[in-house]
C-alpha cells in the first residue's frame, strides 16, 4: 500500500512534468495574458513601460514558478525557516536601506528591480508556520508554549511592515499566518480573545495612524464626505465598473480610466480598468479564473499526503483568496483603500515574484504529493 | 521522526481539512456577496453609472451665436457681424506666465495695467480656462503673433466674430451692443441660457428692440475631457444658429448725409415717409461710435461721451423733449378750424403784444404783424393771432388735436430710450401738478410753450399726418411687408375723380383712420405751411425750393429756454449773443413736395437760437437729399411682393 520510499525521492524529470497540475498552469497563463491586455489599455492601446515590464516580468517569474515547482517539496520543508529568516533579513534591511516614495519606505534597491520584501513576507511566514505547526504534535499545539514563537514570527514582520508604512500589507500577512494557525488547530477560544483584545486595542491602534490612512476609513464609510479628495478613488472606480454594464464598453475604450479619472489604475485599481472595459461578464471570467486557480491549490492540499503540504497549500490557498478578494471589495466600494495588489493581474514585480513562488511551492506539492517530509 | 500514516498525523491532517471546510464555507459566501455587488453595480445600476460615467467624460462649451444683420431699405447692411482677431492665452499650455507677458508686450501694445488685470483672471479661474488678451487685433498685429507663434507657448491666435458698423451716423437708432451684464441676465429671461462669455447683447436702440430675434440659437461644442478638464477631442459640435436679420426703413446714404450735416452741433433730424410712416432717416448728433462698445469701452472714450454737454449718447429725436414751439401752431389752428372756433378769414390785430389776466404776452415780432388771419397768422408765426385763437379754442380742445395728432404718446415700440412729452391740459395740470390752469397758461401752450414737450419724431409724424391729408399712420422703423393702402386710395381718388362712394366709407375700404371732420381744414393748414416757406414774409421764405420737385411747405419753431427779461425785450437781444445754454432750440418742420407729398422731417437743433435760421437750412438739404433718392426708393417698393 505504501510506495517504497526511494521511488518516491528519485522522481524523474518525465514523471514530474507528467504530474504537473495542467490546469492550475493554464488558468496562471489565462490570467497572466488577460493581465497584459489590460495591462496594454492602462498604457493608452500601446506597448509602452508598464505593458512591457509586465509581461517580461511575468514570463521571468512564471519560468521561476517551475524552477520552484520540480525543487522536491522536502527541500522547500527543510528550509521554510532559512527561507522567512532571509525575507526578515530583507525587511529589516528595507528599514535601512529602503527606498522611500510617497512617504512610506517599502522598497530595496536591487538595481535590476526594486524589491518590496513585505510582499516575499506574506509566502515566508506562512511556510514558517506551516512547517512549524507540521513538526508539533497535535497536543502541544494549543499549549502556551507553542504559542509563544509563533505569535513573535508573526508579529515581528506585521510590526515592520506596519512602520514603513504600510498597513494593507502588514494585515494581509498577518491574516496569512493566522490562517496557518487556525487551519493546525489552534483552538477557535484563542482567535476569539485575540480578536477581542484587538477590539480593544483598536482606539490606541487608530491614534497611531497616519492622517492620510484615518482619512481612507473615514471616506470609506461614507465616499461623498470628500468627493474630489479622498472619496474620489472609490467613487470614480465605483463610476468606471458600473458604467462597464453587461458587457463593458470594449477593449481600449474604458474612458474612466483613459482619461484619467481612475488613479492606480496599473496597480490597486486594474480590476476596475478590465471590468469597465469588459463588463459583468468580464469581471464574471476574471473570478472565476480566480475560483479555478484556488481551487486547484485546496485540490493539491487535498491531494498531499504530508501535513506540511496540505497547511501549506491551503493556507496559501486562503490568502490568495484574501489578496483577491480584499482587492475586489476595495475597487468595489467594500473596503476601505489599503492598497493591496491584485494577484498576477496587478502591475509589480515582488507581487508577481512572491505569488509565483507561493504557486511554485504548491505545484512542488502536488509534483511531490508522496514524498514525506520531515 | 514523523512518517505518513502514523496516527498523530491521520488525526492532525482530518482536523485541517475540517477548518480547510469551514474556510471554504466562509469563501463561498463572500464569493457570492462579490458576485452580488458586480451585479448590483453592473446590472442593476449601470443606467446610471453609465450617465455620471459620461457626465465626467463630456463638457460642454457654449459657442455665441452670429448675431443677425441690421440693413437699410436698400439691403446696405448698417449693422453686421465680421471676423475679427484675438488673441487668448490658455495659462496651463505657457511655461512661464511672466515671460510670455513680456514677450506679447514687446510685439503689441499691451500697457502693465492689461497684464496685471489679466494676471487677476488668470488666478482666478481654472489653468485650462483662456483669457482674452486682446479683444481685437488689426491684420498687422495679428500676423506678427503669427510670425513669432513657435516661442509664444499658450498663446492662440483666434478668428473670432464681432459686430461691426460701417460708421456712426445711425448710432443713435441702431444702438450698441456689449457684454451681457449681471443686470441684463436679470432682467432679460431670454439672455438665461444665452449667457456665453463673448456674447454681445444689444443695450440700446434696435440692437435692444431686436435682441430676443437678432441674437440666435446658442451652439454648443462638446468635448471628451480628462479627469483634470483639459479637453481631449471634440465629439460633437452644433454650430447654433446665426439671427435673424432685418431689413429696416432706414436710408443709410441719407443718414451719412445727414450726420456730416449735423457734425457739431447738437441736434436732431427724423424723415418720414407721409403714407406708411416709414421712418426715411432719424439722426441724432452729436454722435458716438458704436464699435467702441463691442470690445470693453475704453474709459477715458467713455468720460468723454458722459461728460459732454451735447450728450452724445442721448437719441434726441427719439428721447430728447422740447417744447414744440411754434410748430405746434399748425395744430392749433387745425383744431380751431375743427372745432369751428374760427373761419380762415377771422382776422385780428398784432400789435406786437397783448395784455390779458394782467400779464403780457408778447408776439416774437416787436412790431407787431397788424392785422393777421389764419393764412398769415401761420406764415408769420404770429404769435398774438394764436393767442387769441388758443384763448378761444381752450387749452382741453387743444390738446385732444394734439393727441390725435400723435403727440403726447410714444410713436414706436419697445424702444425703452423714447419718451412720450406731455400734452398738457386742465385735467393733466390737476393729475401731475395738482393745480388749477390758469388761462394764461392757455395762452402759452397756443404757441407750444410752457408745459408742451415733444420728441423730434413726433413733430415729425404730426406734420407728416398734415402732409398726408389727414389719415392716420403707423410709424415704423422695421420693414416688414408693404403698406401702402395709403397711396392706393389716393391713386384710387385720382383714377375715378367721381367716385360715387361717400369718403367715410371709401376711407374705411382702404382700413384708413382720418383725423379731420373735413379734409378742406387740412389743406387749409397746407397752404398757410406753403405761404411760410414760399412767399415773402414768411418765416423760412429765404431757405425755400424754387424748383418745384423740391419746394416744401414748412413751419418753424424756436423753443424757449428762458424766458426773456423785459430788459432784453428792449435791449432786443438777439439770440446768437446769449450763452450757449440759454439759446432757444431750434425747430422746423416740413413737407416735401408740396404738390404731391411724399416725405415729412422735423429738425431740431439744439440752442440753434430761431427756427428759421438754424433748422430750416437743415432741412432743406436733407429735403433734396431724400427727394433725390425718391424715385429709387419708390422703385425698390414697387419690387417688393406683399410681404418679405
Amino acid at each position: 500500500m505504501l510506495q517504497p520510499r526511494s521511488i518516491q525521492s528519485s522522481l524523474g524529470i518525465r514523471d514530474k512534468i507528467l504530474s504537473i497540475d495542467f490546469i492550475l498552469v493554464i488558468s496562471i497563463l489565462v490570467l497572466g495574458i488577460t493581465s497584459m491586455f489590460a495591462m496594454y489599455s492602462t498604457d493608452g492601446g500601446e506597448f509602452k513601460y508598464h505593458t512591457n515590464s509586465h509581461i517580461l516580468r511575468f514570463f521571468v517569474f512564471f519560468g521561476m514558478f517551475f524552477v520552484v515547482s520540480f525543487i522536491s517539496i522536502r527541500f522547500w520543508h527543510e528550509t521554510s525557516y532559512l527561507i522567512y529568516v532571509g525575507f526578515f533579513i530583507l525587511l529589516l534591511g528595507v528599514k535601512y536601506f529602503g527606498l522611500t516614495s510617497s512617504g512610506s519606505k517599502r522598497w530595496l534597491d536591487l538595481y535590476f528591480m526594486n524589491l518590496q520584501p513585505s510582499e516575499l513576507m506574506k509566502i515566508g511566514l506562512i511556510l514558517f508556520l506551516a512547517k512549524y505547526y507540521h513538526r508539533i504534535s497535535i497536543e502541544s499545539i494549543n499549549s502556551f508554549k507553542h504559542l509563544i514563537l509563533p505569535i513573535t514570527v508573526l508579529i515581528s514582520p506585521v510590526i515592520l511592515v506596519a512602520t514603513q508604512p504600510d498597513l494593507g500589507t502588514a494585515i494581509l500577512i498577518a491574516a496569512g499566518g493566522v490562517i496557518v494557525a487556525w487551519l493546525a488547530g489552534v483552538r477557535a477560544k484563542f482567535f476569539a480573545i485575540s480578536g477581542v483584545a484587538m477590539i480593544a486595542l483598536l482606539p490606541i491602534a487608530i491614534s497611531f495612524l497616519k492622517p492620510y490612512q484615518k482619512s481612507r476609513i473615514l471616506t470609506f464609510l461614507n465616499p461623498e464626505r470628500d468627493p474630489l479628495g479622498a472619496g474620489y478613488q472609490i467613487i470614480q472606480s465605483k463610476i468606471a465598473i458600473g458604467s462597464g454594464g453587461l458587457f463593458g464598453k470594449g477593449f481600449l475604450n474604458g474612458s474612466q480610466s483613459y482619461l484619467d479619472y481612475l488613479p492606480e489604475k496599473h496597480t490597486d485599481f486594474i480590476f476596475t480598468l478590465f471590468s469597465e472595459e469588459f463588463g459583468f461578464f468580464g469581471s464574471l471570467f476574471i473570478l472565476l479564473l480566480y475560483v479555478l486557480i484556488i481551487s486547484r491549490i485546496v485540490r493539491t492540499g487535498n491531494l498531499t499526503r504530508s501535513n506540511f503540504g496540505k497547511l501549506y497549500c491551503y493556507s496559501f490557498a486562503t490568502a490568495f483568496f484574501i489578496y483577491v478578494v480584499v482587492n475586489m471589495m476595495m475597487v468595489l466600494g467594500l473596503l476601505p483603500i489599503v492598497g493591496s495588489p491584485l494577484p498576477i493581474m496587478s502591475y509589480g514585480g515582488s507581487s508577481m515574484m512572491a505569488i509565483m513562488f507561493g504557486l511554485g511551492i504548491v505545484m512542488s506539492c502536488k509534483i511531490h504529493k508522496d514524498v514525506p517530509v520531515n | 521522526m514523523l512518517s505518513p500514516g502514523s496516527g498523530n498525523t491521520v488525526i492532525k491532517s482530518k482536523l485541517i481539512s475540517r477548518r480547510m471546510f469551514l474556510i471554504s464555507a466562509a469563501k463561498a459566501i463572500v464569493m457570492v456577496g462579490l458576485v452580488g455587488r458586480l451585479i448590483s453595480l453592473q446590472i442593476n445600476q449601470a443606467t446610471k453609472y453609465k450617465s455620471l460615467s459620461d457626465k465626467n467624460r463630456f463638457r460642454e462649451w457654449k459657442l455665441a451665436p452670429e448675431r443677425g444683420a441690421i440693413k437699410d431699405f436698400f439691403d446696405t447692411k448698417i449693422a453686421s457681424s465680421e471676423p475679427l482677431y484675438q488673441l487668448h492665452l490658455v495659462p496651463e499650455n505657457a511655461k512661464d506666465l511672466d515671460n510670455l507677458f513680456v514677450r506679447l508686450k514687446a510685439i503689441l501694445n499691451i500697457t502693465d495695467r492689461k497684464v496685471s488685470y489679466l494676471k487677476r483672471v488668470i488666478r482666478k479661474q481654472k489653468p485650462w480656462e483662456p483669457v482674452i488678451v486682446s479683444e481685437n487685433l488689426n491684420w498687422s498685429d495679428f500676423s506678427r503673433i503669427n510670425l513669432f507663434l513657435h516661442e509664444l507657448e499658450g498663446v492662440e491666435p483666434i478668428v473670432s466674430v464681432a459686430r461691426t458698423y460701417p460708421d456712426n451716423s445711425s448710432a443713435h437708432i441702431l444702438g450698441y451692443v456689449s457684454q451681457i451684464s449681471e443686470k441684463d441676465l436679470k432682467t432679460k429671461e431670454y439672455l438665461q441660457e444665452l449667457a456665453v462669455p463673448g456674447m454681445a447683447v444689444g443695450k440700446t436702440g434696435l440692437e435692444r428692440k431686436l435682441d430676443r430675434q437678432i441674437i440666435g440659437k446658442i451652439g454648443y461644442q462638446r468635448y471628451e475631457v480628462n479627469a483634470f478638464g483639459k479637453r481631449i477631442r471634440e465629439i460633437k459640435i452644433d454650430e447654433g444658429q446665426a439671427g435673424k436679420s432685418f431689413k429696416t426703413t432706414l436710408d443709410y446714404e441719407v443718414q451719412k448725409f445727414t450726420n456730416e450735416l449735423l457734425k457739431d452741433k447738437a441736434a436732431a433730424v427724423c424723415v418720414m415717409d407721409v403714407y406708411n410712416g416709414d421712418i426715411v432717416s432719424l439722426v441724432s448728433s452729436p454722435t458716438f461710435e458704436p464699435n467702441e462698445f463691442v470690445h470693453g469701452l475704453d474709459k477715458a472714450y467713455w468720460n468723454s461721451l458722459i461728460k459732454d454737454d451735447k450728450k452724445p449718447l442721448a437719441n434726441k429725436a427719439l428721447s430728447g423733449l422740447y417744447p414744440p414751439g411754434s410748430t405746434i401752431k399748425t395744430l392749433v389752428a387745425l383744431s380751431a378750424l375743427e372745432n369751428k372756433i374760427i373761419r380762415p378769414l377771422d382776422t385780428f390785430r398784432c400789435k406786437g403784444k397783448i395784455e390779458l389776466y394782467g400779464e403780457k404776452f408778447h408776439c416774437w415780432e416787436k412790431d407787431g404783424h397788424g392785422i393777421v388771419n389764419l393764412r398769415k397768422g401761420i406764415q408769420r408765426s404770429c404769435d398774438v393771432y394764436f393767442y387769441e385763437v388758443a384763448r378761444k379754442l381752450g387749452v382741453d380742445r387743444l390738446s385732444e388735436t394734439a393727441k390725435r395728432f400723435g403727440l403726447g404718446k410714444k410713436v414706436l415700440n419697445d424702444f425703452i430710450e423714447e419718451r412720450s412729452g406731455v400734452v398738457p391740459n386742465t385735467k393733466w395740470k390737476k393729475k401731475f401738478i395738482g393745480q388749477n390752469w390758469y388761462l394764461g397758461e392757455t395762452l402759452h401752450s397756443g404757441i407750444g410753450q410752457g408745459y408742451f414737450q415733444s420728441t423730434p419724431l413726433q413733430l415729425c409724424l404730426m406734420t407728416a399726418q398734415i402732409a398726408n391729408g389727414g389719415f392716420k399712420i403707423q410709424p415704423r422703423i422695421i420693414f416688414d411687408k408693404k403698406n401702402d393702402n395709403l397711396r392706393n386710395y389716393l391713386r384710387h381718388k385720382n383714377e375715378n375723380p367721381n367716385e360715387p362712394l361717400p369718403t367715410d366709407l371709401l376711407v374705411s375700404n382702404f382700413d384708413l383712420k382720418p383725423l379731420f371732420k373735413n379734409q378742406e381744414h387740412i389743406n387749409l393748414i397746407k397752404d398757410a405751411m406753403f405761404s411760410s416757406s414760399n412767399e415773402p414774409g414768411g418765416t423760412s421764405y429765404r431757405h425755400r425750393f424754387e424748383n418745384p420737385k423740391f419746394t416744401f411747405a414748412g413751419k418753424t419753431g424756436s423753443s424757449q429756454i428762458k424766458r426773456f427779461t423785459e430788459a432784453q425785450r428792449e435791449a432786443e437781444v438777439k439770440q446768437e449773443s446769449l450763452p450757449y445754454n440759454d439759446r432757444d432750440h431750434a425747430l422746423f418742420v416740413a413737407f416735401a413736395p408740396y404738390k404731391n407729398p411724399q416725405y415729412a422731417i422735423s429738425v431740431l437743433v439744439e440752442h440753434g437760437g430761431s427756427g428759421g435760421k438754424a433748422a430750416a437750412p437743415i432741412a432743406k438739404k436733407v429735403i433734396k437729399k431724400v427727394l433725390e433718392r425718391h424715385e429709387l426708393r419708390r422703385s425698390i417698393s414697387n419690387q417688393i411682393g406683399e410681404s418679405v
